[in-house]
């Protein structure tokens, strides 16, 4: 399984790095083996489904670069038309970061870029090389503890069918990364880009106003 | 017996964790070795027929791996939704799928297909297609329902005439019933309206498409479906794919949104298991936004024309109702019935009468939305209500109050009862919480171009079921594992309603595991997640099937202890004699002896009433522990009625038409509360949608080439954070139904047509009295009405943007 994450029969795998955040050549080898590993231990997810080599020969040439997401530096074959959220689901089998309708409407697929949200369906791949990713599954802490905003959205009974709730999490981590202490409008507004058909908005804003630690009215149900 | 251990609290369900983490795997979140991805063809015709396929030069693409046509797939006799077809009906309607190594490869491959077509006539607009020669919407026929065959059936020119400017011409009816003396009703009022209304179809727009992954293993068929139920859809998914129930693997343990698309089994599901065979390989098939609005289902439209008779005080005297239903092209769904029981149930009319057509369009097959009927008829006749009390000097709580449902309410044709009613109660409290009579004095105030508008609003839903089965385990590990057929369409209802086997049982809860998400873990028959029904019909189950159980732990510890069962009760996990409470014997302990004493303590034998699907689910956990299963044999008469009130103010630009909600508070009639965080998440939720529905969505097509203009979020507009309230509030009347065990009656729905009511009542309140008589109530409909300008559509026009 690793072997088909380890670039070779690529011609001249490009790692475009700046050279302020350049890494050793000894450096990416041990990050390469590291993230196999932890891949491989996730299962076949990796290699497996969705656009694979064939792909490539339809639709021009998989390029390897090194992907920075949750704070691990994933090596991944991707194309030149591939979007980041079919990158995150289909190669990294991160299926956290959800397709709601690919084509910026909904933001199910919301993931942080350097900390600032964007749509993945709309993201090129190839355009974050080098740019630190937060997906949903990268929120929680070394020992699996619940990011402030996940734990406030199981108090408040944030998701209803949960489908887009990895995307207002993102959205609402986002957030307060901005602006630690929103007003519920402000966090209104910072969310609006993520729909939620069940319409569980009262219970996501009591959920990101918790986190926040805000004592505007929380729950009253 | 008190039931008061676990319901009425709130509780952190067990699958929220994984909805917050990512981890929840939904559809698509699926990966099998040897997966390939198919992609549907589509019609790009409202009504055409296939002439020819030609898939060669797809097939000779490498990494293809061939093309499923309607004649690969079982057929069902018309009206009902084919899985593939040669004769679409719709434009969007899938005709063939392909399967490759990859979607992109699958995609070009689709490219290389030719199809030709044969074009037919078409409809997009109900009255068109009843009048004389109207195109009709198949080759053999243009009306069609459950309960209505298909067939031709037109109106006559004359029928048309007869309407005056703007009303709905009513010509002969299908289906028409009638109670009392609605003409001496009408004329002994003294106020009749007589109002021509529209409501728009809409999508369902669940955010999940209806993605499904399926492959075969030893002869069985395992289906990653998105599904809001669990039990209830695998018979029908398996007649789908041509299976028996028991080779289907029905996986649904998440499901990204339903609203009532995603009930029972729908046809597309069947596809990936279809081309899995034919191929011998997993297939998964991707559906997009785009094709989610043309196979996601929609809400059917109405036109109707209603007459209503008042006595001055405001209480009807009598209801005339007709509605002609925009059906989509194949049998569609009884919305138009369901709205006729829920004018007779919510005005309690001593006379009515209720005619209607169910006319198929060419436009998405309709199925059940969030309240069928009874929220599109809520949003049309509430505001007609409100023009009566308007008319009459009465105030517009008063009117509902006077007319509201009780316990001794009646309803529909056949004027049954009901187990229990308390709308009267919730619009008090609602009134008394919101502040009604004061806010009132701001109705109508203008600051700059904005004007306070308030609204009530109130809307049924019939909410309960029984007859379904229940089943749980209590193991040698001293746990009881509740198996549920409940499907998780995001209401918590799953574990809500097992919640109460854990009640019957006095378990710690934290000693309680919830079994579900697949068919494959031994669960019970169930009710679909649907119908507002599962919090009436589900706690009996599991109140039947922990009844059982204590009754086998009581027989056990007579058996083991001495003396008769009735010398027994249950406490602290164990069962103990209640003349010496040391003769005792824990779970753990009686779920051992029943596995020693076999028969019908460990499920080897169970009762001859259980239905297929749980004796197999029964026989495959037999042996494991102490087996409560039981059917739900309860008493009930009459409907379960579900029934909520809204409150709203809000304040209205007459310059841009857009409008701000103030507050909003819903108060719900649904009995017992088990999880007052679950209801007050639906309560408000559900007002959600309503605002979607009074003001926001709505299908729209074009008449000349039946083309749709809404097939995308941004076009056909779920609400928003921005466009709803940032706070609402939620209350509840909270009197048991006596019918239920623990005195729940269901609520999802009525909640969404009681919030669309009340916004559509503070639009027209904002603007003086003015009564659109259609939904949605878009925004450049309250700019003409505010400027005196006539709208853009006719009255009766349907599909408009």
């Amino acid at each position: 399984m690793a072997d088909d994450n380890d670039g070779r029969g690529y011609p001249e795998p490009r790692f475009d790095i700046p050279t302020s955040r350049a890494t050793s050549r000894r450096q990416f080898i041990k990050g390469v083996i590291a993230s196999s590993a932890a891949v491989s231990s996730a299962g076949y997810l990796f290699t497996l489904a969705g656009c694979s080599r064939e792909q490539g020969a339809a639709r021009g040439i998989e390029r390897m670069l090194m992907l920075k997401v949750n704070g691990q530096v994933r090596p991944v074959d991707v194309l030149p038309n591939e979007t980041l959220a079919m990158t995150l689901r289909y190669k990294l089998g991160l299926t956290g970061t959800k397709l709601g309708c690919d084509r910026g409407e909904c933001g199910a697929c919301s993931v942080m870029i350097d900390d600032v949200v964007h749509y993945s369906c709309s993201t090129l791949t190839h355009a974050v090389r080098d740019r630190a990713i937060t997906t949903i599954e990268g929120l929680e802490g070394p020992n699996g503890e619940l990011h402030p905003v996940q734990q406030a959205m199981i108090d408040e009974l944030g998701p209803q069918c949960g489908f887009c709730t990895p995307g207002q999490i993102v959205s609402a981590v986002a957030l307060l990364k901005a602006n630690p202490k929103p007003t519920r409008d402000e966090a209104r507004h910072a969310l609006a880009g993520n729909l939620c058909r069940c319409g569980a908005y009262d219970h996501y804003l009591n959920a990101v106003m918790r986190a926040a630690g805000s004592g505007e009215n929380v729950s009253r149900a | 017996m008190a039931h008061d251990l676990l319901l009425g609290k709130n509780f952190t369900p067990p699958d929220v964790k994984a909805k917050v983490t990512g981890r929840a795997k939904y559809a698509e979140d699926f990966r099998v070795d040897g997966m390939v991805f198919c992609k549907l063809l589509t019609s790009p015709y409202p009504h055409a027929r296939v002439t020819g396929i030609d898939p060669s030069a797809a097939l000779a693409m490498p990494g293809v791996h061939g093309v499923l046509t309607a004649d690969d797939v079982p057929s069902f006799p018309p009206p009902q939704d084919p899985i593939l077809t040669n004769e679409p009906l719709y434009v969007g309607q899938p005709i063939l799928a392909v399967a490759a190594d990859t979607e992109e490869l699958a995609a070009e491959a689709l490219e290389r297909i030719k199809v030709t077509y044969e074009e037919l006539p078409f409809c997009v607009d109900p009255l068109a297609s009843l009048f004389p020669g109207g195109a009709e919407a198949r080759t053999n026929g243009n009306v069609a329902n459950p309960g209505v065959d298909l067939k031709s059936f037109k109106w006559s020119a004359k029928d048309f005439a007869n309407a005056a400017d703007g009303q709905l011409p009513t010509g002969a009816a299908t289906t028409e019933w009638s109670f009392g003396d609605v003409d001496a009703g009408l004329k002994s009022a003294k106020l009749v309206l007589d109002e021509s209304f529209v409501t728009a179809g809409l999508s369902h727009h669940s955010l999940e498409p209806r993605t499904a992954l399926a492959y075969w293993q030893n002869g069985k068929c395992v289906v990653h479906a998105s599904s809001q139920s669990q039990s209830f859809p695998v018979p029908g998914v398996a007649r789908l794919i041509g299976i028996e129930p028991q080779d289907l693997a029905f996986v649904a343990e998440f499901c990204g949104g339903g609203f009532g698309s995603k009930g029972g089994a729908y046809p597309i599901v069947a596809v990936p298991a279809h081309f899995a065979k034919k191929i011998n390989r997993p297939v998964m098939m991707r559906i997009s936004r785009h094709e989610e609005y043309y196979v996601g289902s929609a809400r059917a439209g109405f036109q109707g024309r209603i007459k209503i008779g008042f006595r001055a005080d405001g209480r009807v005297t009598a209801i005339d109702l007709f509605i002609v239903q925009e059906n989509g092209p194949n049998t569609g769904f009884n919305d138009w019935l369901s709205a006729a029981d829920a004018v007779s149930l919510v005005y309690q009319p001593p006379a009515m009468r209720f005619r209607g057509v169910p006319v198929l369009t060419n436009t998405p097959p309709r199925g059940p939305q969030r309240g069928p009927g009874q929220n599109q008829i809520a949003a049309a006749i509430e505001p007609l209500i409100d023009k009566a009390a308007r008319q009459l000097g009465v105030d517009r709580v008063a009117i509902r109050k006077i007319n509201a449902p009780d316990d001794s309410a009646k309803l529909g044709a056949m004027q049954g009862g009901v187990t229990s009613a308390h709308l009267k109660d919730a619009l008090e409290r609602g009134a008394e919480r919101f502040g009604w009579t004061s806010r009132l004095a701001r109705s109508g105030k203008k600051t700059g171009s904005k004007v306070t508008g308030i609204g009530v609003g109130s809307a049924f839903h019939p909410a309960g079921g029984n007859g379904f089965d229940g089943l749980v385990r209590l193991a040698t590990d001293g746990k009881l594992y509740i198996h549920t057929g409940v499907g998780n369409l995001g209401t918590y209802s799953h574990t809500v309603t097992s919640r109460v086997a854990a009640e019957v049982l006095k378990m710690n809860w934290d000693n309680c595991v919830v079994v579900r998400g697949d068919s494959r873990l031994h669960l019970p028959w169930n009710n679909g997640q649907f119908g507002s029904n599962t919090s009436f019909t589900m706690t009996r189950t599991n109140f039947a099937a922990a009844t059982d159980a204590v009754a086998k732990l009581k027989e056990i510890a007579a058996q083991d202890l001495g003396g008769a069962p009735e010398d027994y009760e249950i406490g602290n996990e164990t069962v103990y004699s209640r003349s010496d409470p040391q003769k005792k014997l824990t779970y753990a302990a009686a779920a051992q002896r029943a596995i020693d004493l076999g028969g019908k303590f460990d499920g080897h034998a169970v009762a001859d009433n259980l239905n297929a699907m749980t004796k197999a689910s029964a026989a495959g956990v037999a042996g494991t522990g102490l087996i409560g299963v039981a059917k739900d044999s309860l008493p009930r008469t009459g409907t379960v009625p579900a029934l909520a009130a809204g409150f709203i103010e809000i304040e209205l630009d007459l310059e841009t038409g857009k409008f701000a909600i103030v507050d909003y508070l819903g108060v719900a009639d649904c009995g017992t509360v088990l999880h007052p965080q679950g209801l007050a998440t639906q309560t408000k939720s559900g007002a959600v949608m309503g605002i979607g529905l009074a003001t926001l969505e709505r299908h729209i097509f074009d008449p000349q080439n039946g083309l749709p203009g809404t097939v995308g979020l941004l076009q056909a507009r779920p609400p928003s954070y921005l466009d709803v309230p940032a706070t609402m509030a939620t209350d509840a009347v909270g009197v048991a139904d006596p019918q239920n065990p623990v005195g729940a009656k269901g609520i999802g729905e009525p909640v969404q047509g009681c919030a669309a009511a009340a916004l559509l009542c503070a639009i027209s309140d904002a603007l003086g009295g003015h009564y659109f008589n259609r939904t949605p109530v878009v925004t450049d409909m309250i700019v003409n009405a505010a400027a005196g300008r006539a709208q853009s559509h006719k009255p009766l026009q349907v599909n408009t943007a």
